[in-house]
């Protein structure tokens, strides 16, 4: 643990207080501002220079490609990888994947990483003395069909605390990564579940200074999606920035 | 649309994204392998032990691959995509093939993108080959001082690209169209 030790003296209030300096009244920015000293990692693992503006080329234009070789259909069932049932409550969490432009991202890989049921990670780094579940990893992968759609049946994650600052809770999430039809189009983000406490508190959940984008990262309860006897589902949609390429590219037709 | 947000891969991401040979394009026995590795700095030139790094290339041919396989390696398909996590040295490796051009006259060079924790979303850049040919889009509109950031160094196995996050020798990441203006 010697390389961790530090003093924290930041309070919550400290925080707080930062988030709200920094909260979007400008022009709507959808995405996370990179320099966001609020999350204290981030001071000095973000670019100062304003990214460069180039048209994609190449291979930029075009995403790796997945099949069933890359994933069992298996993987996207996170409650199935040991021999015995995981601690928590089951959830489906499913959705569709899209462009910029509302077209499905079809046959296309979906990754996920989590806490267990009382927020910890099966991580050597995770410190925090919450249990570790023998029966769940916290892994999951998927590929969507051919409209879009993915799905995966896990584990509510738990909040956990983590040491931004004194105090410090991340709200539930899971891990999402996820490709498109472009190189640029790839994504890793966070999914929320409605209603958290923890999410006023946030500085990584906060970085997404414009109310309305942090809304996207925030999945829907949806009953239709809850298993009678077994699992509540939650909907969550992803959309991703625009392909570059148009579908008048002759090479969409090879 | 507009599109979700980026949120960091956070300091857990070996558990999601990280698998057997992510890092071996093709095995390293290859007569053809060459290596592309380098290391990752913060704006204090300490390396950073938790980026993950990913590539994405075209053949030696200029060929833009459409091949599954790049999750479960069958040591013959070349699928043009790798994942690397750094060492606790912040140092990455690729075991690949040496990129062609794409269009005949162009620079060939790797796509990267990089996360880490800290870092709120992913940055997209290029590691260009070396002595590059004159003419590209992207190394003509960078500052001469910050071109060489794009570009990667020989070594005897290959190439080596140094990625800075911040700092004196910070790396020009890109932003694309699609990136800017999508809530207008």
């Amino acid at each position: 643990m010697g390389h961790n030790v530090r003093v924290v003296t930041t309070t919550q209030a400290d925080i707080d207080g930062e988030i709200a300096a920094g909260q979007s009244d400008g022009p709507h920015e959808n995405q996370p501002r990179l320099d966001y000293p609020p999350y204290r990692s981030s001071i000095l693992r973000h670019p100062t220079k304003a990214l460069h503006p180039v048209d994609p080329e190449g291979v930029e234009l075009w995403s790796p490609c997945f099949g069933h070789a890359d994933v069992a259909e298996a993987e996207a069932d996170l409650t199935i990888q040991h021999s015995g049932e995981p601690q928590g409550s089951r959830i489906v969490v499913a959705g569709r994947v899209l462009d910029g432009a509302g077209r499905p991202v079809a046959h296309q890989l979906v990754e996920i990483w989590q806490a267990n049921a009382a927020g910890r990670y099966a991580h050597l780094r995770d410190q925090h003395p919450a249990p570790l579940d023998p029966n769940f990893s916290g892994q999951g992968r998927a590929l969507t069909d051919a409209d879009g759609y993915y799905r995966f049946q896990t584990i509510q994650p738990g909040p956990y605390p983590w040491r931004n600052h004194l105090n410090a809770w991340r709200p539930a999430h899971i891990h999402f990564s996820l490709f498109g039809t472009d190189f640029t189009q790839r994504l890793i983000t966070q999914m929320y579940f409605p209603g958290d406490p923890l999410f006023g508190l946030d500085p990584i959940f906060q970085s997404v200074t414009d109310p309305k984008a942090r809304e996207m990262l925030i999945a829907k309860y949806d009953h239709d999606l809850t298993t009678p006897e077994v699992s509540l589902g939650y909907r969550w949609d992803i959309v991703l920035t625009g392909s570059h390429r148009t579908p008048l590219d002759p090479e969409e037709n090879s | 649309m507009s599109a979700a947000p980026g949120q960091t891969v956070g300091p857990f991401f070996h558990l999601g994204l990280p698998y057997d040979k992510g890092d071996e394009l093709v095995p390293p026995g290859r007569p053809d392998a060459v290596r592309l590795h380098g290391r990752v700095f913060d704006g204090d030139g300490v390396p950073v032990p938790d980026a993950l790094i990913e590539i994405w290339q075209p053949g030696p041919d200029g060929k833009i691959l459409q091949e599954p396989g790049s999750l479960r390696r069958d040591g013959w398909t070349f699928t043009g995509f790798g994942r690397a996590a750094v060492d606790p040295t912040g140092h990455y490796s690729f075991t690949t093939l040496v990129p062609g051009p794409t269009e005949p006259g162009k620079p060939a060079f790797f796509a990267v993108a990089v996360f880490a924790r800290g870092l709120l979303d992913r940055l997209f850049t290029r590691a260009y080959l070396p002595d590059p040919a004159t003419g590209d889009a992207l190394l003509d509109s960078v500052d001469e001082d910050r071109r060489g950031t794009l570009i990667t160094a020989a070594d005897d196995s290959g190439y080596v690209f140094d990625i800075h996050l911040q700092g004196p020798h910070e790396t020009v990441f890109l932003s694309f169209p699609k990136h800017r203006g999508i809530w207008a």
